[in-house]
């Protein structure tokens, strides 16, 4: 029974991952960018929610639009700012100052707010109420909603992608920009939108960690990046249903590893990200080789 | 090569000369002897705490010059050097516990991070940049977690070095210090004639076009893996100079060893200086020592400042500081490339009207 437990927490931390996933996998699918900085990002939004709780006393659930809103916009200016600088001077400068930002932003936010770690949420009955199945499962209620939450933004995600005409318009620029441009698509802008949706992602992804656990500034790199990436290449590229199965088999390896012995439940995890990575390079969902 | 074809190039040289600078560049050897042989002296007038600095500057140094290699030569941007430098302080370490002295250490931290360096690669060859960077940073995450769970050599919080304890404080400083300063000469001197070898001529062909190169029956794979396992070895000698200044092994990811602050750090220092010239580290370390000893009461403020600077040359000056001279006056102090002499044109003559067509033949 233990062991079921293990991996029904193990699938209900791995949506957590696959919303962490979730921006990465954006922004490499559409710009071909792999952002180092997307872990700190993730702190970064939940410490403006720090903030926003602290100025505006609003509920910490009302919190979550306003930082994604935040968040979005915050985006949508680095992109057409920063990024767009870098991505236009090819892959090596975007990897050089997406990687400077990431120790500029972490040691940045252990100057200003130390490297103690923090909570958001605490108090609100939701939070810590939980339900039980048979004797010895106990899962929490908000484990569960993020769950939800990150399969409704994963799948959402992947509709609005493939239906709405902002999505089409991504994904033609992700095609082929050069074309794109020809029909009169201005692509920085749509990579300004895909940059504002990835960041509203990484948003919730912040949040929803400073709920469930804690965020401290070197959190950003040491777990959510690394996690994010191995739930990407588990899943395999170019589909937001392999980075939520990705994020739910890291999630579950490592709540397996940790119910073996509780040091091991990163190695375990990226255990199974290396033997993906050696086996399987492209994925588990990709068809054809990369 | 057919008699033909050695006739054509007989030919072409008469009109065009080939060299490997447009300038002479003994006195620029002699320079490095005399300014690594006034280094040498140095512990004979300075005292242990400029040495100290001295040394976490040459640290840095080894480990700028490596990481230049991996991503201003072989395109290889590893975020993970972390796990060799972090492996070879180890490596120092762990024959120590069983009677070695470090010193002799320093060299199995070589080898040994080499070795390591092997399997590691296997699992990331095939990746390229973005996904590469990213998963060596996985790597070295994975390689401290394995090395945490042993707890015969401190498990997770680390370990004093044994040793060194008979010696003479000030005496040990000075011998640490030849020590890091012999490990960045030999570093800088092994990336400056791997690049003028065969391999070097690999790199830069693989540099320009892939494709080309590879059906030009360069081996791409072979030369990658090279530059990767001789980066590691550099790196972990750095880790072990570390090991021996610090008397101790400290893992972890916040100021231990494994931290990809030094990365951060070597990248940073090569990307101010110039990525893809030998001179770059050397002007980047230089750059990070100021800002640090400049701004050292003020916390991980020189290391945000670094990475300000960092991302602003690499936007606005792609070539860094040494980049920017060599484009402006043509000086390479080591050069690693060839210049391809015009015909008609002198030797150090060519001042700024001539540089653009100079600087076009010039390769590498």
């Amino acid at each position: 029974m233990d062991w079921v437990n293990a991996i029904i927490q193990g699938l209900l931390t791995g949506g957590l991952y696959a919303l962490f996933a979730c921006g990465l996998s954006l922004l490499f699918g559409v710009m071909k960018v792999v952002n180092l900085a997307h872990g700190d990002l993730a702190i970064v939004a939940g410490y403006i929610g720090v903030g926003v709780i602290a100025v505006s006393h609003m509920p910490v659930l009302w919190s979550i639009p306003v930082v994604v809103l935040l968040m979005a916009v915050l985006g949508y200016v680095l992109q057409r700012s920063l990024l767009e600088a870098a991505i236009s001077r090819g892959e090596l400068t975007t990897l050089i100052v997406t990687f400077g930002l990431s120790i500029i932003i972490e040691n940045g936010l252990q100057q200003f707010f130390t490297a103690n770690s923090r909570g958001l949420g605490v108090g609100d009955s939701f939070i810590t109420a939980s339900f039980t199945i048979g004797s010895q499962i106990t899962i929490a209620w908000f484990n569960l909603a993020v769950f939800v939450v990150a399969v409704v933004v994963l799948l959402g995600l992947q509709q609005y992608l493939s239906y709405s005409k902002y999505g089409r318009l991504i994904r033609a620029v992700a095609d082929d920009r050069e074309a794109a441009q020809l029909s009169g698509a201005d692509y920085r802008h749509v990579f300004g939108i895909a940059a504002a949706i990835a960041f509203g992602t990484v948003a919730i992804a912040g949040m929803a960690e400073g709920m469930v656990t804690t965020i401290s500034p070197s959190l950003g790199t040491d777990t959510i990046l690394l996690f994010a990436f191995a739930s990407v290449v588990i899943g395999g590229l170019g589909s937001l249903w392999g980075t939520l199965l990705g994020g739910v088999i890291l999630g579950v390896a490592q709540a397996v590893g940790a119910q073996i012995n509780p040091s091991y439940e990163q190695l375990a995890g990226y255990a199974v990200f290396l033997l993906v990575l050696v086996f399987r390079p492209q994925g588990l969902t990709s068809r054809g080789a990369q | 090569m057919s008699v033909e074809e050695s006739a054509d190039t007989r030919s072409a040289e008469s009109a065009l000369k080939v060299t490997r600078s447009r300038r002479n560049v003994a006195w620029s050897g002699i320079g490095a002897v005399i300014v690594v042989g006034a280094l040498f002296a140095f512990p004979y007038y300075e005292g242990s705490g400029t040495l100290g600095i001295m040394i976490q500057g040459l640290i840095i140094l080894t480990l700028a010059s490596m990481w230049n290699l991996l991503a201003g030569y072989a395109g290889l941007v590893s975020v993970g050097q972390q796990a060799f430098f972090g492996l070879g302080a180890y490596f120092v370490l762990i024959p120590a516990m069983h009677g070695l002295t470090p010193w002799a250490g320093l060299f199995i931290a070589t080898i040994g991070a080499a070795v390591c360096a092997l399997p590691l690669w296997w699992l990331v060859a095939r990746l390229r940049l973005g996904y590469f960077a990213i998963a060596t940073w996985v790597l070295a995450s994975v390689v401290m977690l394995v090395i945490e769970q042993i707890s015969s050599i401190g498990g997770g919080t680390g370990e004093p070095l044994p040793g060194l304890v008979g010696y003479d404080p000030a005496l040990l400083t000075a011998y640490t210090y030849w020590a890091a300063l012999s490990v960045a000469v030999l570093a800088i001197g092994g990336v400056y004639f791997l690049l003028r070898s065969r391999v070097g001529l690999m790199l830069t062909a693989i540099r320009d076009d892939e494709t080309a190169a590879r059906s030009s029956g360069v081996r791409v794979g072979l030369a990658r893996l090279l530059v990767f396992v001789v980066a590691a070895a550099g790196c972990g000698a750095a880790g072990g100079v570390l090991a021996i200044q610090q008397l101790q092994v400290v893992p972890g990811t916040s100021g231990g060893v494994f931290s990809v602050q030094w990365t951060a750090e070597m990248a940073f220092a090569v990307i101010i200086g110039g990525l893809g010239t030998i001179e770059g580290p050397i002007v980047g370390t230089v750059v990070y020592m100021v800002l640090q000893q400049t701004l050292q009461s003020h916390n991980v403020w020189y290391l945000i400042v670094l990475g300000i600077v960092a991302v602003g040359i690499a936007i606005f000056a792609r070539r860094g500081l040494w980049g920017t001279v060599d484009e402006r006056f043509g000086i390479r102090l080591f050069p690693v490339g060839y210049h391809l002499w015009a015909p008609g044109e002198r030797r150090g003559g060519l001042g700024r009207l001539g540089r653009g067509r100079g600087r076009a033949a010039q390769a590498g």
